[in-house]
Order: structure tokens, then sequence, then C-alpha cells
């Protein structure tokens, strides 16, 4: 080591780090870029938007009742026109999708936080770990989910929504962890798992530091798709009331309501299937987008 | 005799990429024709372009023109006649040339019936006859077999053999060999001049070896970055070039007939990108013979010798080996002395895999012997090479030791630790004694983190304070820019990946170093930067290096031993210099004879020992001695009582001479190279 | 060979038996059949509805083990016990297998046919006029849940009928009519005219599944080398993409087929709860509502059955059509 390379050395102590472009901006910049992405992100942040401070430009709560109005069209008074109940249909369906976001959100999170840490425990230790676990993916996936969610609800009481959100999720988690695990078998085969493992690094800092940050892109992608099979298992099994419990409202609840007078009254099934289809629809082109955002060379996305 | 195929400015773009810039050529019927360059010349592509098959959003402008009928903007109908009929292609990759789901004869069989009215059925014997013909063993059978139970070798042929199925006039070989071994290239490049025997035809090698050239070639179009920048008769651009490029790259390519140690010339620098092209000569930024005029303009191909042109301005005074600037610390020759302290003992090494077959029903078939018994040691500041082809086992050597465990048989003994008796606390010391170096510079670093993270992570695991100061010094240690720090990996070349990944491995002041291919993946100009680097510093940090390769040009350039490995063994083992120049085991001598020397009149001289056939199954080894089946001195100088020792008994290492041992019971002493 | 299938076998029957197993305990835990005698009127008394519920194996004054090892017991005789109407549970899982048989068969293989030559010509043109749209489409179906597809179904239906048709000609109740008096004609047009609507339900979303993944499969078989090595040879672009990609991309195409199969014998649910099919499906979500334990547990074990069966058989498919994997 020659004076200069000391004096080199010594000066990157003192200077800060430059950092070039992250990885994160670099994908960002791509999603932004297509088409289907922008207008994904801007319908998806335009239903937020609406879900959560729309009820502030209301008149109407989703538990209040016009009994001057049962079952009347959209009006000045009531913007979606009401229920057979005098329930302003703005107002529930505001708040339908309020609770169908949050559960789809957080279902999709915890699923995909699970997934990503079983399928890589499974696929970076094989043997006992994998069989055990890859032998309860499967019973999962064999297990009917929607029997089970639906025999369950009778415990999703009022206010007991997270815990809906905890059984959506475990039903929701196997396909994609099958498929980490898949990836996790490839990336230990990756030298750079073969190095970190070399260099003595211990196999639960390397599943969390190298295994699962290049599964991300992944991840991330699956999240949100998942975000929208959420919406819709919720949809369903809230339809048949195994879902959310009155008085609360989602989706699904309000679909089954309007679905019985949607011949004679239509705006009670109307606003909230279109709103419904919209919002997954922009998730999933949010997920595609993210998808060729991460994979340049997919091509898929390229224009 | 008029040329069968004229290219002229031919120019190929990718939106504003401009890929192929202005290339011309012309080759004759019986002509070889080959083009050479590293990888991004654009030399690929302009073979795609001649055969019109580019993806779409390629923009070809200029002329191609096949017995003088224009091919560019031709219809697709008419482009469909002459593919495949008048001119045909070889791949690159075998293994994924040939469509999995069709039988080989089934896919010969169709080449033949695009272009010619035949029934089924004499397309089906047409194909066996080709399958005879590009010497596959039993063709009426492995006609009938799938791709996937072909080796990598005999797909090739497989794909030859579609090529010259309807007598083309012109056949592009696409880097034919590149993803083989090289006593497979060997067989292969034979086919090919037999195929070429056949039909006449003329041929375009594509390659960026410029040894596979040597011998094949009549004459030779070297490109870069999208140009040609040297044309000419074989002899003229070996021995009389007149680009600085052709003189860095022939000077950067290490040579099995070398001995001792002459410090490779590396070609300072990357190879431009095709979207930021440097203004002038696209070279000057690397030259050494740069002055101001280079970058004015870019020089066109001057008229340097009888049909030899040169890209050059300073032409008249090039020549082989100038003075290079970025000449290595001279070594002298390798050492004689072996050193006294062991840092790696391997005795009898033993590893067996299951052997499981079908992905869907998978089933157990039986056991693959990958390493069957290899013995050998490394000395304290000794460099050794473990070369062998695909199925030698040296990379299960390597984990195995790498692993740090007991072995299933045999014993490791790493700085002075068995293996099998390793505490905790002894395993960690050894991991941070040991470090590797891997094949691919870009999978071995994590590409989710900044080089700076990378570098800490030896440092943070094994303890110690603020790793900056270290890192800084590691990237000026390697000959990086302290201040890169903070780049992710694949803002780097992959020369510069290769030296993150050295200066990884040197984070934590190893003793021994552990090569696992480190520069098989990098560009010739540049393999010979990381050479030297290597080379130095072993001196400069009085390591020891485990080297492990194919190329045995680049094993004998950095080591001082040697080991030859074949189907799970070793077949010879010495002093790099006394195994070179004058190998006793069969294999040792084939593998070297195999090799093909940057050198047209050697070529051309060169008396080469092709093997027969495939590899064993490393599964179901044959009897006594594993190289038996394919031993030319098996086949041709023993008598059959010779013989059956041979059959009956695994021979063991058994010295030669002076450190030189070979594991063969006729060994003899031969020069081949 | 035997001792793989030997062992998957066994490890699916293990599976079979814990799911099967955990639906019985979970239904038996969570359902109340009990609370089925207490809207009757008059309200019968507790004796008789104990007596009652112990006939059914259905008293939860037992213990839970107790009647789960009844049940287990007559389910390895292949009796699956008695529903809450006191029927056997065989017999009526039988008559709505061969429903739901009838409604998947047609809808999965409009379905799958038409997603796989939509995708197959949306690929060989990438960005063609029928790649943007089937795209633009299938992101739309895929975005609609099938109860609300249904209903939409339902709704257009009712539109047409009246305003169209100006008769009852798409039919959104039921299998069949009942006490039809038509020839063998008229029962065959009435039964079609029941299929349509349901079939349209199911097949939408497959279209969209198989278009997407038959494209993408087929866009990753179009840059292989193979496909170049076809051109190579002098073949057209269109045999070169119907003989070598196509084929190869239906590989995994026709595995995900297989595996589809199994999963919609309990997944056309809202489709036939919806449509009042009475198959399995529809069994599935009144059986929950009628707290009938032994049907839940009988159609979880088939569910079960199904996929794994799918599973292999998409396998067996993998083998068949692709050599490497036969191997």
């Amino acid at each position: 080591m020659t004076l200069s390379e000391e004096e080199l050395a010594e000066e990157l102590t003192g200077g800060a780090l430059t950092r070039a472009p992250s990885r994160t901006r670099v994908v960002a910049g791509r999603f932004f870029r297509s088409t289907q992405g922008r207008i994904g992100f801007a319908v998806l942040a335009l239903m937020f938007l609406l879900a959560f401070a729309g009820p502030l430009f209301s008149p109407w709560t989703y538990t209040d009742k016009d009994f001057t109005a049962f079952l009347q069209p959209p009006s000045a008074r009531h913007w979606f026109g009401t229920l057979q109940t005098g329930s302003d249909v703005f107002a529930v369906t505001l708040r339908g999708m309020q609770k169908s976001l949050v559960v789809g959100l957080l279902a999709a999170l915890v699923s995909t936080a699970l997934a990503a840490v079983v399928g890589a425990f499974a696929g970076y230790f094989l043997g006992w770990t994998d069989r055990v676990l890859s032998w309860v993916t499967d019973l999962l996936l064999v297990l009917p989910a929607f029997l089970v969610l639906a025999i369950l609800s009778p415990l999703f009481g009022p206010g007991q929504w997270p815990l809906f959100v905890v059984m959506l999720a475990l039903f929701l988690w196997m396909v994609t962890s099958k498929i980490v695990r898949g990836m996790a078998i490839s990336v230990k085969e990756r030298e750079y798992v073969q190095a970190a493992r070399y260099m003595g690094v211990p196999p639960v800092r390397i599943i969390f530091r190298h295994v699962i940050p290049n599964l991300s892109s992944l991840l991330i992608v699956d999240a949100t798709l998942n975000v929208s099979s959420a919406i819709l298992t919720e949809t369903s099994l809230s339809y048949f009331g195994f879902g959310i419990q009155p008085p609360d409202v989602s989706f699904g609840t309000l679909i089954a309501d309007g679905s019985k007078t949607a011949v004679y009254a239509p705006w009670t099934f109307w606003f909230v299937a279109g709103l419904l289809v919209v919002t997954v629809l922009a998730v999933n082109l949010v997920g595609d987008a993210l998808r060729d955002a991460f994979d340049p060379s997919s091509a898929r996305g390229a224009r | 005799m008029s040329p069968v195929l004229e290219v002229s400015d031919l120019n190929v773009s990718f939106g504003d990429v401009r890929a192929v810039r202005g290339v011309s050529y012309s080759v004759s019927p019986g002509e070889v024709l080959g083009i050479v360059g590293e990888s991004g010349s654009g030399k690929s592509v302009t073979s795609a372009a001649v055969m019109g098959l580019l993806p779409p959003g390629a923009r070809v402008t200029g002329s191609v023109r096949l017995h003088g009928r224009e091919l560019i903007g031709a219809p697709e109908r008419a482009l469909n006649s002459f593919r495949g009929r008048s001119m045909s292609m070889v791949f690159q990759d075998p293994l994924s040339a040939l469509t999995p789901v069709y039988r080989v004869g089934d896919q010969i069989a169709e080449a033949v019936r695009v272009h010619q009215r035949v029934s089924k059925e004499t397309a089906l014997i047409k194909a066996v006859e080709l399958l005879d013909l590009v010497g596959i063993p039993h063709p009426s059978e492995r006609a009938l077999a799938f791709p996937h139970e072909f080796s990598g070798g005999m797909r090739q042929r497989v794909v030859i053999a579609m090529a010259i199925a309807n007598d083309p006039d012109v056949i592009i070989c696409d880097e034919p060999t590149t993803a083989l071994d090289v006593t497979v290239q060997a067989q292969v490049l034979e086919v090919l001049k037999r195929a070429q025997a056949k039909t006449g035809a003329a041929i375009i090698m594509i390659t960026h070896d410029l040894g596979v050239v040597a011998g094949f070639a009549d004459r030779v179009l070297v490109m870069y970055a999208g140009r040609p920048v040297e044309v000419g008769p074989v002899d003229d651009i070996y021995y009389r070039m007149r680009m600085p490029y052709t003189v860095g790259l022939l000077g950067s390519i290490p040579r099995v007939d070398r001995d001792g140690r002459q410090p490779l010339v590396p070609i300072d620098g990357n190879p431009p990108s095709p979207a930021a092209l440097p203004p002038g000569c696209p070279f000057a930024p690397r030259c050494p013979m740069r002055i101001d005029a280079c970058e004015e303009s870019e020089p066109p191909l001057f008229e340097v010798g009888e049909e030899h042109g040169a890209a050059c301005i300073r032409w008249q005074e090039v020549g082989p080996r100038p003075p290079g600037r970025h000449a290595a610390p001279g070594e002298g020759v390798h050492l004689r002395v072996r050193g006294e302290r062991t840092v790696l003992d391997v005795r009898n090494l033993v590893k067996d895999y299951p052997l499981f077959k079908g992905a869907v029903f998978k089933r157990r078939v039986g056991t693959v012997h990958a390493v069957a018994g290899v013995s050998f040691d490394l000395r304290q500041g000794e460099t050794l090479g473990l070369v062998g082809e695909s199925g030698s086992g040296k990379t299960t050597t390597l984990t195995e030791i790498l692993e740090l465990a007991a072995p299933q048989e045999g014993g490791i003994v790493v700085l002075g630790h068995d293996t099998a008796r390793l505490t905790r606390s002894e395993r960690r010391e050894i991991r941070r004694d040991m470090q590797v170096v891997f094949q691919d510079p870009l999978a071995s670093l994590d590409p989710r983190m900044p080089v700076h993270d990378i570098l800490a992570e030896p440092l943070r695991t094994h303890g110690g304070g603020d790793p900056r100061r270290r890192i800084g010094e590691l990237l000026a240690l390697v000959g990086l820019d302290p201040s890169h720090a903070a780049r992710y990996p694949q803002d780097f070349s992959g020369g510069q990946r290769q030296r993150i990944g050295i200066a990884r491995a040197l984070a934590l002041e190893p003793r021994l170093l552990v090569l696992d291919e480190p520069v098989s993946a990098l560009d010739v100009s540049i393999q010979a930067g990381v050479i030297n680097l290597l080379d130095s510093l072993r001196t400069r940090l009085g390591l020891s290096y485990l080297f492990v390769a194919h190329d045995l040009a680049v094993v004998r350039h950095i080591a001082d031993r040697v080991a030859v490995m074949y189907l799970g063994r070793i077949a010879e083992i010495g002093q790099v210099d006394t195994v070179y120049n004058a190998p006793g085991h069969p294999y040792t001598q084939a593998l070297l004879s195999a090799i093909p020397l940057p050198d047209p009149a050697r070529e051309r001289s060169r008396e080469r020992i092709l093997l027969e056939g495939d590899l064993p199954s490393p599964a179901n080894p044959p009897t006594g001695c594993r190289f038996r089946t394919r031993c030319p001195k098996f086949r041709a100088e023993l008598t059959d009582d010779e013989r059956r020792l041979c059959v009956a008994v695994e021979p063991e290492v058994r010295a030669l001479g002076d450190d030189q041992g070979a594991a063969c019971h006729y060994a003899d002493r031969r020069e081949v190279v | 060979m035997a001792g793989f299938l030997a062992r998957r076998l066994l490890n699916y029957a293990v599976l079979v038996v814990v799911a099967a197993s955990s639906a019985y305990l979970l239904a038996a835990t969570a359902l109340d059949p009990r609370s089925n005698y207490a809207d009757r009127t008059p309200k019968p008394p507790p004796a008789v509805v104990d007596a009652q519920l112990t006939a059914l194996n259905l008293n939860d004054k037992t213990p839970l083990l107790q009647r789960y090892a009844t049940w287990a017991g007559g389910v390895l005789h292949g009796d699956f016990g008695k529903t809450v109407a006191g029927a056997p549970v065989n017999d009526d899982l039988e008559r709505r297998m061969g429903v739901t048989f009838r409604l998947v068969v047609l809808g999965l293989f409009c379905g799958s046919l038409l997603g796989v030559l939509t995708g197959a010509f949306a690929a060989a043109r990438q960005y063609g006029w029928l790649d943007r749209l089937s795209t633009g489409l299938s992101f739309v179906v895929l975005a609609v849940p099938v109860v609300v597809l249904a209903n939409m179904l339902i709704l257009i239906a009712a539109w047409a009928n009246e305003r169209v048709f100006g008769r009852q000609v798409l039919l959104v109740s039921g299998e069949y009519s009942d006490g039809l008096t038509a020839g063998f004609w008229g029962h065959v047009v009435d039964r079609l005219q029941h299929l349509i609507l349901p079939t349209i339900s199911l097949s939408m979303g497959l279209i969209a599944v198989f278009s997407r993944y038959q494209r993408n499969m087929m866009l990753d078989v179009l840059g292989a080398d193979f496909v170049r090595t076809a051109r190579a040879k002098g073949l057209s672009r269109r045999q070169a993409l119907v003989r070598h990609a196509l084929r190869t991309a239906l590989i995994p195409v026709a595995t995900y087929f297989a595996f589809t199969f199994g999963a919609l014998l309990t997944g056309a649910t809202f489709t036939e709860k919806i449509f009042g099919w009475h198959g399995l499906g529809e069994q599935l979500i009144n059986s929950i509502f009628s707290n009938d334990v032994n049907t839940v547990a009988a159609i979880s074990m088939l569910a079960a059955v199904a996929v794994l069966c799918a599973s292999l058989a998409s396998d067996l498919l993998h083998a068949a059509l692709d050599p490497r994997v036969r191997a």
C-alpha cells in the first residue's frame, strides 16, 4: 500500500458518499413512464381519496337512514340514490370501499410476508425444513379455503375484521410461497449467496439480507396482485354473508343487497359494482406495470 | 471465382443505437472467412442481418447479395427459400437450438422437406445419412432420440447436419464451439471441415477466439464497435497486423505454448457501448498509439497491403508487439522450489451424488461418482491450477473444500486443520483465512447492494470496527477508484466487477484464495488485466491460490503446478512447464493438442490428437482406467496383453520425473503443443 | 418409477385424510345443527331433538372425538353419513357431481380453447390490435368478480329477453325447466337455454386467464433459439410459429388446464349458487347455512381429492407432452 493509496482511503472516509441512482428510483422511473402504470396509479390514488375523503363531503353517513326516501334514484339530495332501508348509496358505498381497500391491502401484506418467509426458509434450507413447510403449504392448498372461511365466519363478528384479514391472508399465501421457494432454491445457488456462505455469514442472516431482498421484485408485484385477489375473495365471501358482518358494510355485502333490487333499482347495484371493478382493475394495472418496471428484459411493457 | 456472398456497407440499428456500422465483405465458394471481435462488437448482429433473422425493430441498410441477388428488402417468401437451402446457420448454444419436443431425426427431415419435394421416409433416410456424416454413432437409432438425450457436442453436430441438409453455398457459424469443451471443440471443428469438404460451401466463422480462427480461416475480419477495423488474409492479420487493436488482442492472449511468465499486455479500458461511441476512432481511448488526430474523425479502412485493410491513421507505424504501456511487474519464471508449509492438503477425496431422472416422476437411477479419489496439496505462496473439462469433477472438488465439512471419504486439511474435526470457532477461523472468487463477476455480487456494502459484509461478519477505511484501501488495491464505493455492481464493466469480487475476497487478508474460473467470463482484452492483477497480488500479499479453470492457457500463465482431472480422478499432476512441455498422460496430451493456437503457421503444421466420442457418464465409469474408452494410446499403440492391465486395474498417479506424475500404466512423456 | 408413484400417492392419501379430518372437526365445532330445530313450530321437545341429532351423529352432547370416530369409521366404508334432513350424503353428492360436471366441462372447454387461441394470436402479433384488445379485455374481466359478473349477466339477460327477443330465451335459474312437456328436442333446447349464461359466467374468467397465460408462454418461446433455428431452416414465420413455438408453449398451458379442471369441481360455487344449479358448489354454501356437518366434511374431502387428482393429472400430462420431463 503506497502513500497515495492511503490518502485516497483517507479522503473517502472524510467525504460524503455520492449515491448513484438507486434501484428504487430506476424502477419508479420506468413505472411512471408506462401508460398503464400512470393510469393505474392515478385511478388507485383517486379511489383512495374518494374512499377516505369522499364521506367528508356527503351530508349522510353510512348509518343514517332517510325515512323520506326509500329506494329513490340518484338525485341532488342522494347522489347515488338510496337503498330500500333509506340508506344513502353514496355514503354506504364509500364506507364499503374503505373496508374493502383496507382489508385487501392488509391481507395482501400479511400473506406476502408469510409467503416470503415460508418460501425462503423452505427453499434455502431444503431437507426437513422444506418437507414440513411444503407439506403445510400443500395442506392449505388442498383445504377448500372458501369453506373454511365460511365456517369460521361467525367469529368475524362486529369489530372483528382484523381477524378476518388474518384468516383471508392465511389462504392467499400458498401459491406465492411455492414460487418463492423455487426461486429461493435458484438464488441459493447464485454465487453471491455462496460467497456469503463461504464467508461465514449465518444462514438466517443470509436469507434476510440476500435471498428475500433479491426476490423483492416478485414479492412487490405479488403483493399488488394479492390486493386484488383479497378484495375479490372478500367480496365473494361477504356476498354470501360469510365475510364482513353487519352493521359494517363492504363491497360484497352491498353487491349482495344491490343485486336483489338491481332489476328495478339499478343504482343500488351498478355504482358499487362499477367502483369495485375500477378499483381492482387499477390495482392489476399497477401490478402489471410494476412487473415490467422491475424486469425490463421481459419486454412486455416495452414500447 | 465470383463471390457467393457479398455484403457491402451493411448498417443495423436498433432505435438510436447503431450496432453495425458499414460492414463489407465477400466470400467465395470453399473459402472460410473468420469474423473476430469481443462481445458487443456487432459480429453476431451482422450475421443475423445477413440471414434476415433480426428481431423486429431493427433497421437494416446496405446490401447483401447472394449469388448476385439482393436480399435486403427482398420479399419474405424469397428469403424463406434461400434460408436453409443456399445459406444456413449454426448457432452458438447447441442446448437451446433444437426444439425440445421433436425427435432430432424429424427435425433434420423437416429441414430437408422444406426445400425438397420428397416423402417423409426419404427425408428421414437422408437425415440418418447426415447424422452419420457428422459423426454421430449409431445414426439410425439416435435419429429417434430427443435433443435432451444428446451431449452438447453431439447436439452441435445435429445442428451442423441440419445446416448442410440442402447442400448450402454459405454456412454462417456463430460461435459454434464457444459453449463446448476444448476436446469437443476440436471434434466439432473437424466435422465442420468435413461438412465444408462435402458441400463445397463458403463458411463464415464468427468467434471471439483468435485460436479457432487461426487454424480454420483463410481470411479474417476483425470487428470493433460495430465496424471492421482490420481485414486481410489470415497470415497478414496474425503476423503483419496494422491496427493497434489487433496487436492488443493478440498480445493479451495467454499462450499455452509459451513457458516462463511473460506478463500479458491487457488493453486499457473497456470496449465502448454502441450507444455512446467516442468521437473519431472508437478505439482511440484505449489505444497506446493515440495522437490528437485520432479523435478528429473515424478512420476509413486503409489499403495497407494486398487485400489487407486497416482502419488506423498510423498504420505504417503499427507492427507486432509494440512496447506495452501496461506491462505487469515481471515475475520471472515459475517457482521451481516448492514452499515448506502446506496450506491445503487433499487426500483420496471421494464424493458421490445420487443421480435422479425425470422432473415430474423424480426417481433415483444411480450414483454419480463425481470425485473418485483425488489427492493433491498446495504449499504456501504457490498456485495450483486444477484443470479439466465439464464433468471432470473439478467443481465438486472445489465445493468439497469450501464446505469445510467432513468429506464422504478421504481427508481435507485446510491451513493445518482437518475438516472432519473442526469446532465451530475453528471453522469460523478458517472461513476468515480462506476466501473464494467466483466465475461470473455479476452473479457473485449481490445486485441490490452497493459496492461499499458488498465489501463491508466480510468485515462485519468477522467483527472489526468501521470498515470504510479498509474498503477504500481494498478498492485501491485492485485498481479501482475508491470513490466508486457507492455504486452498484451493474454500474461496472465485467472486468471491474471481477476486481470487486477479488477485493471482497481479500478484505480479511486471507492466506488461501480459491479461484473458480475467475477469468473465463471475461473478454480476452479484459482477462489479461485481471490475470496480471491476480499475479501481482499473490506476490505482494504472499497468497496461495487454488485456481480452477478449463482454459489450459490461462493456467499455464498463472500456475506453478497443475493438476489435470478426468472423470473424477487426477490424470496428471506436476510442475506447470514440465507438464505442458512433455505431458505423460494420453489425456493431457490430447487436451493440450486440442487447444488452438493463435498462430496460423503452427496451426497448419500441427498434428491434432482427436479424442473419440463423449465423456462416459460419471454414474457408470469404465472399469480399470477411466480414460481407456477414449484413449488413443489404448486404441492404437498397445498390444492386447498391455490393454488387459488398463481394463482391469485403475492406475494411480505415479511419478514420471521431478514433480510430474501421471495416472497411466504406460505413461510416456511426449511433446504435443 | 413405481416406488415414486407409491410414495406420492401415500403422501396424497395423508393429505386427504388430514384435510378431511380437519374440515370435519372444524365444521363439527363451529356449526350448530341444534339451532335448526329452534325455529320450528311447534318447538320439538329437547329429548326428540337429541335423539334425532344422535341418529344423524350430530349431537353436540356426544364428545367431539367420539362423533369423529363414528364419522371416520363410516367414511372408511365409503359412507359419508346423513344430511341434516336425514338423507344419505352419498346419494345427494353423487347426483350433484353429475350436475357440476355437465356445467364445468362445457365452461372449461369453451374457456380454455378460446383463451388459448386468443393468446396465441395475440403473441404472434405482439402489440397488434388483437393483442391490445385481448390484453385490455382480460384486464377488465379479471377485475370483475364472478358474483358481480353473474349478476350482470342476469340483468343483461332480463333486458335482452324483454327488449330483444320478446320472450324468455336466456333462462337464469336451474338446469332445466320443471314439468316441461316437449319432445326430446324441446328438452335439449330448454337445457341449452339454461346452459348459456352459466357457461359464459364460467368461461369469461377462464378465457382471460388462459389467453394471458398462453400469450406469455408463447412470447417466452418466440425468443427461443430453436424458433430461430426453425426460421434458419427456411420455414416461414407462420410455420415456425405453429410447429415449433405453439407446440412447445402448449405444454405448460395444457398442464394448467388439467389443474383448473380439478379446482373447478368445487370452484364453480358462485356460478352454481347464483344460477340455481344444484351442483356441489351450491351445496357447499347451502350446507353451511343448514349446519350440515357431514355434507361439509364430504365436500371438503371431495375437493381435496379433486385438487390432488388434478395435480397428478397435470403432471402426467406434462410428462406425456414433454420428452424432457418424461425421461
